[in-house]
């Protein structure tokens, strides 16, 4: 798989009162994402090559992937699918970037979803749906302690797409 | 070829009608907004204008207030002085689950606009969700910077 061939299909970035070092472990531990990303255990090995996992809070692997770059506490780049009958078959596998910056007395977190194709709206509204809400509660974990206690709706239109292209959804 | 839309969600422990005083109270804006204020009746037709806390001769941005639903919906009109590139800011304030979405849909733009807004908006909303959440707002925003847009 090369990287070089991915191109970002979303992009968002959050400002955080926190350190680098605590972003990236809110990023890649289960203590902290069971918090902000709805119940879900990030459980990853943290070299190039280890795998990354989210689990969800039944005990299933929701999302597998693949440590891509691993360059603590600033840049992680991971393969994110989700274990949907064909679904990578389908769509490609999709890569995830974090990329972690001290600007000021905040970090920068900037959140890159990319693909090696084109990926239509319809299916891309998951993310555009999931990235903000998920990345808005890990901010409020770092500076209040607490998660927002939002849970999204499935993301129907994605759901829907997806399904119509013959990948299997819950 | 249609002009592109920036749009950024943010979620936020607060509630709608937090979210719109802290948008037009210069005592909120001048924490989160580069110590700026936002001048303006918010009625329908009105003028608005960003300028510096300090410094209400300099003036940021101006517009025309296109919609004004308090604490709901807000659309402005968005120019810089003395440029000819008009676009329109909209946001939306939605309560959610004891949260609330504001959603920021900055469109009309011009790539010049485009890539100097960009920067910006993600700094400002993160500052501001900091402020409602924590009581402080996140350092670097309460600063008057240069090209603040």
């Amino acid at each position: 798989m090369n990287v070089k061939n991915f191109k970002p299909a979303i992009v968002y970035t959050i400002y955080i009162a926190a350190t680098p070092e605590k972003v990236w472990q809110a990023l890649t531990t289960a203590e902290f994402s069971r918090k902000y990303f709805s119940g879900f255990a990030i459980e990853a090995d943290l070299q190039v090559g280890g795998a990354f996992i989210a689990r969800a809070p039944d005990g299933s692997v929701h999302i597998s992937g693949e440590v891509i770059e691993c360059d603590p506490p600033k840049k992680l780049t991971i393969t994110w699918n989700v274990n949907w009958p064909a679904l990578v078959e389908k769509l490609g596998p999709t890569l995830v970037t974090y990329e972690i910056e001290q600007t000021g007395e905040a970090v920068k977190l900037t959140m890159l979803q990319s693909h090696d194709r084109d990926i239509s709206e319809d299916i891309l509204s998951g993310g555009r749906q999931g990235w903000p809400a998920i990345l808005s509660s890990l901010k409020s974990v770092l500076e209040t302690g607490n998660a927002l206690a939002i849970k999204m709706a499935p993301p129907e239109r994605m759901l829907a797409a997806l399904k119509e292209m013959g990948i299997g959804t819950p | 070829m249609s002009k592109p839309d920036f749009v950024y969600v943010i979620y936020i422990h607060s509630t709608p009608e937090k979210i719109w005083q802290a948008l037009i109270d210069p005592e909120m804006t001048k924490e989160f907004w580069g110590r700026h204020r936002n001048r303006s009746d918010w009625k329908p037709g009105s003028e608005w204008r960003h300028q510096n806390y300090d410094d209400a001769d300099d003036v940021a941005v101006a517009g025309t207030v296109v919609e004004s639903d308090p604490p709901r919906r807000l659309v402005l009109t968005w120019a810089r002085p003395n440029e000819t590139d008009v676009s329109r800011v909209t946001f939306d304030i939605e309560d959610f689950m004891g949260s609330a979405r504001l959603t920021v849909t900055h469109s009309e733009l011009s790539p010049e606009m485009l890539s100097a807004i960009s920067g910006g908006w993600p700094a400002v909303l993160s500052s501001l969700k900091s402020l409602l959440e924590t009581g402080a707002s996140l350092p670097m925003t309460r600063r008057n910077w240069k090209k603040a847009s």
